[in-house]
Order: C-alpha cells, then structure tokens, then sequence
C-alpha cells in the first residue's frame, strides 16, 4: 500500500503524503502553494469561481482521445482524488505573453469585469474545448452551468465560448497529450492508497474486493465518491472526518452495462459517464440529470452516491423508484439486493448498516406501452435543488387505461416517496385531464409537505398534483406544448 | 475639438483615448489568474488568521460572554470583544448604531460577538465554538408588516409633495389602491468581505480592505483603534465586486483585522466566507408599496399617492439617503401632476440593510411601473399606451415631485425608437394570438423605460480628488479617490489622462486607491466614480498641461498659443519634441511634474426640509422591451427576448458602458425573479449561500439579447467628455421582464385585472398570482 499520492502539476510529478484526509484541492493550491489564481467563491459547489481541470486517460474505446479533459470545483474535491491524475489551472494555459484560445476569447469579447470568476470560466471553457462540448447555446448553456458571474450578465461570456469552443481544440495539451497519458500511467497507484495525518487516514482501494474488505475492517469510515455532498460536510459544516474511503478509483464498480431486459450502473459511475447512456434508454431521465447540479458536479458526483446518501431532495431517487430499480448492496462478501424504494425509511435514515455499501443499481428498461415522465421544478432551471421533482412512470394498455403506475415524488416528504393514492386513483382509468385531477387530489392522503425557503407546503400540494395533469396531457393526444426548457417532441418522438 | 482632430488625422491618434471600446485595463490579468484580490496578496510572516463569532439569536440580551475556553484553545493567540475596544465601539457611516461587537444586546443573528485571531483559520473557527454565551431571548421584529404594527423605525418619516393629492384623488373619474411587495437581494459579489491588516511603527496600519469607501474605512478603523486618521492608510487595487455591498459594509472586516494587528503586532487576514458573509452584512432593502392613484379615460394620472414601507434592520446605516432615493425615483420618467410620497423606515431584528446598486431607485420605480400596469389593465389598454400617456413632456408636464425640472427629457424619442426596432407592437398581437391557442404555456411583453437621477443626494459627497505624477521619463501615474470593483473606473480615468496629455495610454499606470495618496474622498457609489473621477483627473492632467504649455512656450520662445499638444509630441512653433523630451526639459527647469485635480459637481442644491431643490445634475435616460413564456402549471417562467437602448451619453468606452449595461440588467432580473431572501420565523436567514440563493445562470439570459447605446446620446450638462453614468441604471431596465410577467398572466384573466404578483417572481409567486386571478368572483 502506497502512502502518499502522485500527480502532475506544471508538468511535474507532485508527490504529497501525510496530508488530511479531507484536504480539498483548493486549500492545497491556495494555502499549500499559494498559488492564489484559483478563487474561493462559495466553498460548496455552487458558483464555479474555483474550476480546475483534472486529466486523465480515457477509457479505452475507439478512436478516443488519449486524456479526458474533467472540470471539477475544487473547493469540495479532495486531494486524494488527484492520484494518477494530472491537475491543470488557470496559471497553466498561457503560454509566456500569448493567451490560450480561450483566455483570448474572453478578452476580446470583454467577458471579464470584476475578473473574479473568471479563472473559473477558462478552466470550464478550456474542458469544454477539449472534450468537444460543441458550440450550439444550449450546449454552453450547459457546460456554464455551475459558472456564477455577477458582473457581466454573460452576453460577452457566452459570446466568448461560442467562438472558443466553433474551432478543434489544438493546444500545447492536446499536442502533450500521448506523453501525458503515458506518464499519468506510470505514476499512478495500482492498489490501495493509505494516507496518514495525525491518527487520520485516507484510504482509496482500487477493487470492490479491496473496498469491501477495508470498510468492513473501518465500518465507521466515511465513504466519499465524488465529495459533491461530502465536501460539505467539511466546508460547511466543519466536520472532522477520521476515516475516509474513496471510491473514485474503484473501476469494476464504475460499469455501465445495458442489457436487454435492464441496464446495470455501477456504484461509482460519474453522472457525466451514466448521462448519454441514460438519456438513450429513458430521455426524461437524461433531462433530469442534464439539470442536475452542473458539469462540475456531474463529473464528479455519482448516481450510487446520491442513493445512498439518502437525501429527500436528491433528484435520482424518484425516478428509480418509479423505474423499479433494484439495489445490490455489500458487506465484506455479503450481498443482498432490495426495491430502491424499501432503502429509505425515514429523514436522514437508510437501510444500510455500518460497513456495508452500494455495488450497483439495475434498472429495467422500458417495455412496450410504458413511458417514464418527469418533471424537476426549482426556482432555476440549471444548477439548483428541486422545490419538488415528480418522476412518473406507467404502464398503458391498448386503450390508454393505465395498468400500471409508480408515480414517485421528492421534495413532498421527508424521504423520496411513491404516491399510493394517486397511483390507485389513476389505475384502471384512461389517462385524462379528469383522471389525473382525481390523482391529484388523492395526493392530500399522500403527503402533508413542509414549507421552507424551496417552497411553502401549499406550492408543492399544488405543484404535485399539476405535474399529474401535465403528465395526462403529454401522454394524451393533444398537441399541447408543455415544457418552457427540454424538448419534449425531441425527445419522446 | 476631438473629432476635429479624429477628422483630420485619422491615422495621427494617440491609442487609448476616449471613446475607443478598450479592453478592461486587467482583462489580461483576470483570465491568467494574475490579478491579485487581497487574500491572493503574498502573505507576510506570522500571520495571523482571524474568525468572527456571530450571534445565533435575532433579538436578546446578552447576559454572559464566556471566551474564557476560547483563549486557551490550541493555536489562539489574541481574542477580541466589545470591552477590549481602545476608541469608539462603531463602525457606523453616520449615526453611531453600528458596534463592532454586541456589547449589551444583540440585535439580529449574525451579528458579531468577538473575533478569534489564531495561527491558522481552522483553528480560529474551532476555538470559537468553545465561547459560552448566555442569551436573554426576546421577541424579534422580523418583516415589515410587524415593524409597522409595532412602529419601530430607524429614523423618521418623511414626505415629498406637490399640489393636493387628495383633493386631486377625490376628484379623478377613475381611482383604484393596491400594494406591491418586493424582496430584497443579496449583492454576491464573488469576493466576499476580506480585509488584511499591517502593523507599523507608532501605532500605525495599513489596511488592504476590499471596499468601495476607503475614506470611510480609514476614518472609522481610526475611531475604533483610538487613533487619528493619520495612523491609518487603506488600499484597494480591485473588488471582486461590490454592487454597493462593499460601501459600508467593509469598515467592520477592516476594523477587526486592524484591532487584531494593533495588539498583536502582527499582521492580521479576516475573510468571511460565503456564509458568514451573507449572514453578516446588509443587503437591498425589501420595500410595501402602497399606492392610490386616480385618474383618466386615456390612463392619464391626475393625483398619486405613495406610501413606501422599507425594512431597514436593526440600524440606520445608509437606509436615509436609500428610501430618499426611493422617493426620488417614485415617478421614474412620468410627470405626477398632485402628488405625495411618504416614506417609513422600519426598523426589525435583522441585519441592517445597505447600498445596492439602485439605492433605492429600483424599489421606487417599480411602483409607478406597477400602477401603470394596473391603469392599463383596469381600462383596458396596451400599458405602453398608459407610460407614453404619462412620459414628462408637454405644456406644465416637467417638474419632479420634489420641484426640480426635468430639462434633458429623451424619453418619448427614445421608447418610440425602441418600440419601432424591436417589432414591440407586432410581437405584443402575437403574444396575445399564441395565448388564445395555448393552454399551458402564456406569452407576455412589455416596454419599460427608466429616468434615473445622478448625483450623490446628500450633496457634499459630490467632490472628488486626484494625484498625477509625471515622471522624468515621460511615464504618467494616475491616482485618484475611486475604486475598481469590475466597473471599468480605472481604464476610463486613464484614458481621460491619455487624451488630455495627448499620450498614448500604456503611457499612463494606474495604481491601486489609497488613502494616502488622495485623502477625503467619496464611495465609489451612485453611478458616479467615472463623472467625479474622471474630471478630477481632467483637472490634474490639465495643471501639468498648462505647466509644461509655459514652460514650452519660455523655453523655445515662442508664444504661448504656438505651442500645441499633438499624439504623443508637441509642438512649440517649429520645435518638435516627443512627450518625453519636453517632461526631461521640463524637470530640469524645475517645473513642478505632479498635481493634484480636485471638482465638485456644479449646479445641485437640495433643501431636505422643504423637499425641493435641484439634487441631481442630470437624468439617465433608458428602456427595455422583455418578453417572457410562463408554464401556468408550476409557475416556472423563461425570459425569451430582451432588446435594450440606453443613453449613455456620449460614451468614454462604448465596451466597458455595454458591459454595465447587459450585466446591470441581468442583475435586475435575477433581483425580480429568482432571488429571494427566506427568514424563519426565530429572524434567521436560511438562504445564505449559492445552494438556496439562487442568481442568474448562462441559461437565463436569452439568445436574443439586443442592447444598444443609444446613437443620439448626448449629455446636455458639462460631464467629462459628455458621457452620462452609466453603473446604475440598467438594473431597472429589467423592470421590463417583472412586467411582461405580469402581462402574460393577465392573459388568463383577459387582461381586464391586475395579477397580484410580488417579487421576487419566483414560481411560486407566479403560480400563486394565477391561482387569485383565477379565483376571482
């Protein structure tokens, strides 16, 4: 077992050990370093002022290119997780008196004004460039989505990237690019990283195998994917995490398979991975997770961490509720598996025991006559926590009776939850704007929703019940248009 | 003169002059991570770190302060509260309602108990948890409606009048009442407040402070160290940000870290973090707007009147001068022909609300646009026709309610060439046809313009100083008393220098803002640093101009209008000499090669106690069309079009001016729409970070944007090269959207009533106001 993590930084081997377990990056740039180009805007995800980029080599495929460009907030990224990686900052792109092509850009298009935000701007443009984000408005609307600028209303900005990102990405990096990889292989830990701080330890196994046998041996360990939630834990609330897990290099648990009567996701598959996958096989699925967070935290949060962190406003649980999904958990060599709606029991309180963890989530696919809907509403479209996200998925017969309904809602209680009522309501009736007025209102037995500052209880009562009627409409045959962002007729042609 | 020259050589130009659509002086800096913001400065040894304990309660009396767990916690060096203040417990900008520490009482949660310095910050926020405090809990006053009930105020009301409103009232046709709410906004500057403070000898220090007021921060980090100002220099390169929330607001950072450094001898960094920042320090006031109006069949107004309600916090601060401005802008372009405005300053539990791009003008604004909307919808007209009907202009129609005359009018040319341009009428009957057909989806539009008034209102902050030091090499650096927050002040000024020098502007270096350099001065704030600053600087570039003109006419004997200032040379007769020769000649004739430029704003005069006068120089003028889709199920809404034309005047840098422009307005629209402050019912804010404080992303701003600087703009007042402010006024353009939300709701009601809406236009509040108008009777 290694002690200490190696990466790359201006082109050297950094080679660190004996740092805290939840040392984020930032605080490794700015206060390890000094290297100050790197801002502090939010210290939890939300704002993009601290965009770094993380290479690393892309998995094998065909034709790839040899490194895959990952913009990541580094506020809530751990140290850690840079093993085997190379980390790429704004002090990096320039070379001498000439600007990279992006920092250029947002230069001639006057896309700076108080420049605080603005590294963080041209480390997602310099990501997006590289991995071919294309330069259509809702494609940059996408990759800004985690940037927050308060001075320019991003016209320049948006301007800017179009011009960027409308050319190949041809750069010192990219020329760089096969050596990179090459040396990025050979530093690279090949089994379990174990880091000590004062009695503190970070540990990053690199099988299941490995995991299993750690965690069960240091049950009361912290188990961090992506930190998009752990991160704040440290950040925000200040806590002091003794053991930490890090499962981000555990490659047999970041499998994607699609198979005929289901698809299998890995535990530790990013967002960013599961995304085009998802969106093939159930398009509102993939509008869901176009909308959630942003593509920093898509590429580094994951849909087994949003499970099992059991938020009741995280926005994957109500769609695999309504999909059916399974979950496959283990403990050492125990495996069993559970309908992923058994797992949450109540606020803050899942049916995982110490030591035990998520392998992978199946979810079957869509059969003949059964469609998936939903809907995340929040006071912005992009880069927000829903008010409430209503995931609704049905089984119609010939005639358009509904056979069957999961209809699944977050945000209305304090766990992610079906709606008994309303799915008794609308079954065995034909899918209309009364039937689903009668879901609606069968939804007061289902939920008794809080009012805080996402939302009052009376909103969401409302809200709940017109995503029914919105629901009845896109599957009725009317040509009604419905969504303000994402295309329905697109997606579900 | 400078287009003459433009004309004549156009190949003869110095670069970097006036008007040209420069790049921000630190563009280059910003995207290399170079610029350099305080916490980025190299730090000296033995800093120290410091972390400011806040109070957890809205309103109680504080019994106990045990820190005694605190001090001894590892890594503490110094901890600081109200009792180990040398000089004066305040760090308040006028009324003295400010302490540093809760001595006594708290008064709103977040207020600061005592400051931690420590080796490093972990271990100050660490050791801070250990203080005990005991808390005598009282009820907090916590929204407007309670503070009225109660009668709490900060200060005193106060009205403006003319002629008889009532009677004008009781006499109107037509008369209708109704209120508006609107919520505040947190400035999210992406810098937070940070301060790093550097003992010297004496009891001297030097404060790097992010702040637009460095003179307010010198006199008041002075007052509580005991001091005179003397002993205390404060410097600002550049914010990250500040919208008005680093005016005040930073005396408090800049105070505990210069108290830490005076008594540990050692230099001292506070910087909140997001959080922190936003629980600690003020924000845009939120406002009840209260309004009767009567008048017209044509929707003419024939007598108004305001009642204006702002929360102002548990203190004064600058919520004076901000619900002045309220008022002052009550009638934004439209003539109010009976008119009283009164004004309440309520004062409530929370922390107390400060300077935001506006001060106050948006919230008074968007109650005439609301009444407009409601004229229009109880009579039954397109509201563009009700604002035209309404626009200053005509016999009689020109004076404010405070009785100044308004003299540079452009309103009516400049909304009908912006109605014209961007096809408002045939996209209003398109907007209503897509209605007709759509059941879930409802389009609305409006056409809003602005009238907004430049001049500081409290009329001695209206000055300005600077420093220009021309080196024996030619070389030229600029100081002066504004700061650069993003804004563009600093390429502005200089090339207001450039051009008055007749040198090219990498000739010309601009420094940061220091106190020791130009004392005295105002906030960089009321749209006014490039107006004051820049005719400061034209003042000190025309001293050394006039200067080196006599000495060059002595020198090469010719007379004094033979000698001419042309790109980078001049010319004495048929002597010729680059810039710098003529500087290098100069200094050896011992003619002085610094000096300092001073102005003050002409013309403006205001009597607060009779509510008349002249208190600003001169109008900006603007107006924008939005058009908006609303989802009628949940509420949601999208902006889908925004055309803009805006008066800048003749604008000194048309790209820094658009970038005010676009970014001001977007600004305003995420104050209108998505922004939105949430206490709970203890008086705690729980919407204090970008996770629940949600400002514009990308994605809201539309494909179609189109602003433009209105070609026409001149600035009929000798402001520096006729340009106009500019930092302002264009949040209100986003006034436009409020309204065009307003429009596609009133669709479900066949726009013959009023949607009920508030701000923020959150989905909820939307959805809400659909519900009521459709529950009407």
């Amino acid at each position: 077992m290694r002690d200490h993590v190696r990466f790359l930084l201006d082109g050297e081997v950094q080679t660190v050990g004996g740092f805290d377990p939840t040392l984020t990056v930032l605080e490794y740039l700015r206060g390890d370093l000094r290297r100050c180009g790197t801002k502090e805007g939010c210290a939890e995800g939300d704002c993009g002022a601290c965009t770094v980029v993380v290479a690393e080599p892309s998995p094998p495929g065909n034709g790839a290119a040899p490194l895959r460009y990952r913009a990541v907030n580094s506020c809530i990224q751990l140290l850690g997780a840079l093993d085997g990686k190379q980390l790429i900052t704004v002090e990096d792109l320039a070379r001498g008196d000439d600007l990279h092509p992006v920092q250029e850009a947002l230069v001639e298009e006057h896309g700076s004004q108080c420049g605080f935000c603005t590294p963080g701007f041209v480390m997602m443009l310099f990501a997006a460039w590289h991995e071919g984000a294309g330069s259509g408005r809702q494609a940059i609307d996408d990759q800004l989505a985690g940037n927050l600028c308060r001075c320019t209303g991003y016209v320049p900005i948006v301007r800017a990237a179009r011009r960027v990102l409308a050319r190949p990405a041809e750069d010192a990096f990219s020329a760089g690019a096969v050596e990179t990889r090459a040396r990025l292989e050979a530093i690279a830990a090949q089994d379990t990283l174990a880091v000590e701080h004062r009695g503190r330890r970070y540990f990053a196994p690199h099988t299941a195998d490995a995991l299993a046998r750690l965690y069960a041996a240091h049950p009361q360990a912290t188990v961090v994917a992506g930190a998009t939630d752990v991160g704040l834990w440290v950040t925000k609330q200040h806590r002091v995490l003794d053991t930490v897990i890090y499962v981000g290099n555990v490659r047999d648990l970041a499998t994607l398979e699609v198979h005929p009567d289901r698809i299998d996701v890995g535990a530790t598959a990013t967002y960013t991975d599961a995304w085009p996958v998802l969106a093939e096989h159930y398009p509102d699925f993939g509008e869901l997770l176009r909308r959630l967070g942003a593509t920093q935290v898509r590429n580094a949060g994951t849909l087994g961490g949003n499970v099992a962190n059991g938020s009741p406003i995280g926005d994957t649980p109500p769609v695999l509720i309504a999909l059916g999904a399974t979950l496959h958990l283990r403990h050492g060599d125990a495996r069993r598996s559970l309908p992923i709606e058994d797992f949450f029991l109540d606020y803050g309180r899942q049916d995982r025991v110490p030591g035990e963890f998520v392998e992978r989530i199946t979810v079957p696919r869509l059969g003949q006559r059964e469609h998936l809907r939903t809907y995340k509403v929040s006071k912005r479209f992009d880069q927000d926590i829903s008010a409430l996200c209503g995931a609704f998925w049905l089984r119609l017969d010939a005639a358009g009776v509904v056979e069957q309904a999961r209809l699944a809602y977050g945000g209305m209680a304090g766990v992610p939850k079906r709606a008994p009522g309303a799915e008794r309501a609308l079954t065995g009736k034909v899918l209309s704007a009364s039937s689903a007025a009668e879901a609606a209102a069968a939804l007061a037995e289902d939920f008794q929703p809080l009012s805080d500052w996402r939302a009052s209880a009376r909103y969401r009562s409302l809200v709940a019940g017109n995503l029914l009627r919105r629901l009845a409409l896109e599957l009725g045959d009317a040509e009604v248009a419905t969504r303000l962002v994402g295309d329905r007729e697109a997606s579900h042609a | 003169m400078l287009d003459r020259t433009r004309k004549k050589r156009p190949a003869d130009r110095i670069s970097g002059g006036v008007r040209e659509a420069l790049e921000h002086d630190s563009a280059r800096k910003h995207v290399t991570g170079e610029a350099r913001y305080i916490d980025d400065l190299p730090e000296p040894p033995g800093l120290l770190h410091v972390y400011v304990a806040q109070s957890s309660e809205a309103h109680a009396g504080l019994r106990g302060l045990d820190l005694s767990a605190v001090r001894t916690a590892p890594g503490v060096v110094d901890v600081v509260a109200a009792a180990d203040i040398p000089g004066k417990n305040d760090v308040s900008p006028i009324f003295g309602d400010d302490p540093v520490f809760a001595a006594d009482e708290v008064l709103y949660a977040g207020q600061s108990l005592f400051a931690v310095a420590a080796e490093d910050l972990r271990s100050a926020r660490h050791a801070a948890r250990l203080a005990r405090v005991d808390y005598e809990p009282r009820k907090p006053i916590v929204d407007i409606d309670t503070a009225r009930a109660a009668g709490t105020r900060v200060l005193d009301s106060y009205r403006m009048a003319r002629g008889d409103a009532e009677q004008a009232l009781a006499e109107a046709p037509r008369r209708l009442a109704g209120t508006l709410r609107v919520g505040g906004q947190d400035h999210f500057y992406l810098e937070g407040q940070v301060a790093l403070a550097l003992p010297g000898e004496d009891g001297d220090v030097v404060v790097h402070s992010s702040t637009q007021n460095p003179s307010e921060v010198q006199h008041l980090v002075a007052g509580v160290l005991g001091r005179p100002s003397h002993a205390v220099t404060v410097e600002v390169r550049r914010m990250g940000g500040g919208f008005g929330g680093k005016e005040t607001q930073p005396a408090l950072i800049a105070a505990i870290a210069a108290l830490v450094a005076q008594r540990t001898g050692r230099a001292a960094k506070l910087r909140l973090d997001r959080d922190d920042d936003m629980l600690m320090t003020g924000k845009r006031h939120d406002f009840r707007i209260d309004y009767e109006v009567g008048f017209d069949d044509a929707g003419r107004i024939l007598g108004i009147a305001f009642e204006q309600s702002a929360r102002c916090g548990y203190s004064a601060d600058l919520s004076g001068a901000i619900c002045d401005r309220a008022m002052f802008h009550a009638d934004n372009g439209y003539y109010l022909d009976q008119v009283r405005i009164d004004s309440h300053r309520w004062r409530t539990h929370t922390v107390s609300n400060t300077a935001f791009r506006g001060f106050g003008g948006p919230q008074g604004m968007l109650g005439i646009e609301r009444v407009m909307d409601a004229i229009a919808f109880d009579l039954g007209l397109d509201p563009l026709a009700v604002r035209r009907a309404n626009l200053y202009g005509g016999a009689g129609r020109d004076v404010t309610p405070y009785h100044m005359k308004v003299e540079d009018n452009v309103l009516p040319a400049l909304m009908d060439a912006l109605r014209k341009e961007s096809d408002y009428d045939e996209r209003r009957a398109a907007a209503r046809a897509f209605n007709r057909g759509s059941t879930v989806l409802k389009r609305g539009i409006a056409l809003t313009p602005v009238k907004f008034g430049i001049s500081f209102t409290t009329t001695h902050l209206n000055q300005a100083g600077a420093l220009l030091h021309v080196y024996t090499d030619g070389s030229v650096q600029l100081n002066h008393g504004g700061t650069e927050m993003g804004q563009g002040l600093m390429i502005k000024v200089a090339q207001v220098v450039a051009e008055e020098l007749q040198i090219d502007l990498e000739r010309v270096r601009i420094t940061a803002t220091s106190t020791g350099k130009v004392p005295n001065t105002s906030a960089t704030a009321a749209s006014s640093g490039s107006d004051l600053n820049g005719k400061a600087a034209q003042e000190a570039a025309r001293t050394i101009r006039r200067r080196l003109a006599r000495f060059a006419a002595a020198h090469f004997g010719v007379p004094g209008r033979a000698v001419r200032f042309e790109p980078n040379r001049v010319c004495a007769g048929e002597h010729r000499l680059s810039f710098d020769e003529l500087v290098k000649l100069a200094y050896l004739d011992r003619v002085p090669l610094s000096a300092a430029g001073f102005y003050k704003t002409p013309k403006i005069h205001w009597d607060r106690a009779a509510a008349r006068g002249r208190p600003f120089y001169y109008f900006a003028y603007g107006a924008a069309v939005s058009e908006v889709l609303v989802d009628t199920l949940t509420g949601e809404h999208r902006l889908q079009r925004v055309d803009i034309l805006h008066d800048v005047g003749r604008s000194l840098n048309p790209a820094v001016d658009m970038g005010q422009i676009e970014g001001g307005f977007v600004q305003g629209y995420g104050w209108l729409t998505s922004e939105e402050l949430w206490w709970d019912e203890a008086g705690r804010l729980r919407t204090h970070a970008p996770s629940t404080y949600k400002i514009p992303v990308a994605s809201d701003v539309p494909e179609a944007f189109n602003a433009r600087i209105w070609e026409r703009g001149r600035n009929r007042e000798n402001a520096i090269y006729r340009s106009k402010a500019v930092g302002e006024p264009p949040l209100m353009l986003a006034i436009s959207a409020f309204c065009a939300l307003t429009d596609a709701l009133a669709s479900v009601a066949d726009y013959r009533a009023l949607p009920p809406l508030d701000a923020p236009a959150t989905p909820e509040r939307v959805l809400l106001a659909l519900e009521a108008l459709r529950a009407r009777p």
